[in-house]
């Protein structure tokens, strides 16, 4: 159990020396590479309450593939100079009140996850759903994801697609002049249409393209 | 006591499956470059040791006794750690592997999709030393090889899938033991095909090895390394290699079973088997690497998201719907 406690002690650690590190390091670069890190840690706290399904599909989506893009953005954006400036600046900023406004809000909402830690034992009592421990955690979770909240399961499916299609529709652009490639065009060509024989006539040429 | 006594017994697991993967990465690459010798009617490395075998360790040597060069411009911290990244994520990979019923170093729950995570984060290895490198053509290179990666994954999560519906386990160990009576390549052959492809797609093997095209970027993200990094990250895409053909032959060529429950199959034991198969897809690997063109970057992602993923999707609610349909879903 002490080991337990020890590993548990260091991953989150890290996830809190990290997370910090995000918002105080000054490249945009190596933010991305704390929240990273912080993603990692956090999934392994994930395994250690073996939930290693969750902790895995937090490894594969965040780290995987959304981490990716955002570190795209980021080193395609130039974001650095840009927070240097803000930095350095003496002008007050017009983003300060709703950075406030959000933290604000985190901080109560922090409070009250805090606060219901209280009424832990009541909340264990009152949940409706009975919990095999048999089943590996991916198991139980299909079983009650595709059956009691299907509708909302399929909800979410749908606010994702509704997301993805309005950014394709707001990056969408239809440029003229581009010459694309048509496999079936070249394939399909043939010798008639390729290669045509015609006679020159002295100091007359061929008119081409027509 | 005991939990020292546990804890060298683990560590000394861990060699025992760490050192043969590192000696087999330098084999492998010896047999990689004699496969596209012989393609090509040429006689490839033969002159160290016999056939050649230890012109790998002559190279690697060779690699060791090299300066390591880190560009005054570069991001250093992230510069050393990238090629730390690639090998330490193409090593760990492996201890899930399972290599018979018993002799496996990690048997957990989600075995598949912890190697399937391993794999998709491969790419900050490259992202990091082209980043940190701080010129041109690994920058270019690195971000070739990201969105290559990403997209290639796509196709490779959802053939897993097609897997796991015939399975009804995350287990390596289950998926193995599901292929007793068939081998998923006989019902799944077009899914074996794509997951080849995308193998190839997603360790930037030739023909799509477009994030180190020398014609284009030099050596892509590689450009800026040398001496004992580069040799870091070769050993770490070389071993990535062997890790998506053994993952290959775990899904779909029944891991380590014997073809036939046969005399002279049954007593070959189990690991020769998976090693056999490993070997089988990696001279695959080999041979496409000599017979084929370098794709173009548009194609390759045409490839990708156009073809691939439709493809696999449907193949997807096809099994789905024959499994529900024959009533043969894996119900436990």
């Amino acid at each position: 159990m002490i080991a337990h406690a020890i590993v548990f002690y260091i991953f989150s650690l890290i996830a809190i020396v990290s997370a910090i590190m995000v918002t105080v390091s000054k490249n945009t670069v190596n933010s991305v590479f704390f929240l990273i890190l912080d993603f990692i840690s956090i999934s392994c706290l994930f395994i250690m309450i073996g939930a290693e399904f969750l902790g895995m599909i937090m490894l594969i989506v965040y780290v995987g593939a959304v981490a990716v893009l955002f570190l795209f953005v980021v080193m395609m954006l130039n974001v650095a100079q840009q927070k240097n400036e803000w930095f350095n600046s003496s002008g007050r900023s017009s983003h300060i009140p709703i950075g406030l406004l959000v933290s604000i809000i985190i901080f109560f909402e922090l409070i009250i996850v805090i606060g219901g830690w209280k009424y832990k034992p009541d909340l264990l009592d009152s949940i409706a759903i009975e919990i095999n421990t048999d089943l590996t955690n991916t198991q139980s979770l299909g079983s009650v994801i595709y059956t009691d909240y299907i509708h909302l399961f399929q909800l979410s499916g749908m606010v994702l697609l509704v997301a993805m299609i309005g950014a394709i529709v707001l990056t969408f652009r239809q440029r003229s002049g581009v010459k694309r490639q048509s496999y079936f065009k070249q394939i399909s060509r043939d010798r008639k249409d390729g290669i045509e024989l015609v006679d020159v006539e002295n100091n007359k040429g061929v008119k081409i393209d027509a | 006591m005991a939990e020292l006594f546990i804890f060298f017994e683990q560590i000394y697991r861990i060699l025992f499956l760490l050192i043969p993967v590192l000696v087999s990465v330098a084999m492998i690459v010896w047999l990689d470059r004699r496969v596209w010798a012989f393609v090509q009617k040429r006689r490839g490395p033969n002159v160290v040791g016999p056939f050649g075998l230890f012109q790998t360790l002559a190279d690697a040597l060779k690699y060791i006794f090299k300066e390591i060069i880190i560009p005054a411009s570069s991001n250093k911290a992230i510069f050393i750690l990238a090629p730390i990244v690639t090998m330490t994520l193409a090593l760990i990979a492996w201890a899930v592997i399972p290599f018979s019923e018993t002799f496996v170093l990690a048997d957990i729950n989600v075995g598949i999709l912890y190697l399937f995570a391993v794999s998709s984060l491969g790419v900050y290895g490259i992202i990091m030393g082209g980043w940190a490198s701080n010129s041109k053509y690994p920058f270019l290179g690195a971000i070739r090889s990201a969105a290559q990666m990403v997209s290639y994954e796509v196709s490779i999560g959802v053939i897993i899938i097609n897997v796991l519906l015939c399975v009804g386990s995350l287990n390596l160990s289950d998926i193995v033991l599901a292929q007793k009576d068939i081998w998923f390549v006989i019902p799944l052959f077009p899914m074996f095909i794509i997951f080849f492809i995308s193998a190839l797609a997603e360790t930037n093997r030739p023909p799509f090895d477009l994030p180190e095209a020398e014609a284009e970027l030099v050596a892509g993200y590689q450009t800026e390394y040398s001496g004992m990094m580069y040799a870091m990250f070769w050993l770490g895409e070389y071993a990535n290699i062997l890790l998506m053909c053994a993952m290959g032959s775990i899904l779909f060529l029944g891991g380590w079973l014997s073809p036939i429950d046969l005399f002279p199959f049954n007593v070959i034991p189990a690991p020769i088997w998976l090693i056999l198969k490993i070997l089988f897809l990696f001279i695959l690997f080999a041979l496409i690497k000599a017979i084929v063109p370098r794709y173009r970057y548009d194609q390759l992602m045409k490839l990708g998201w156009k073809i691939f993923l439709p493809l696999s999707l449907i193949y997807v609610v096809l099994t789905a719907s024959f499994l529900m349909y024959f009533d043969l879903l894996p119900v436990n």
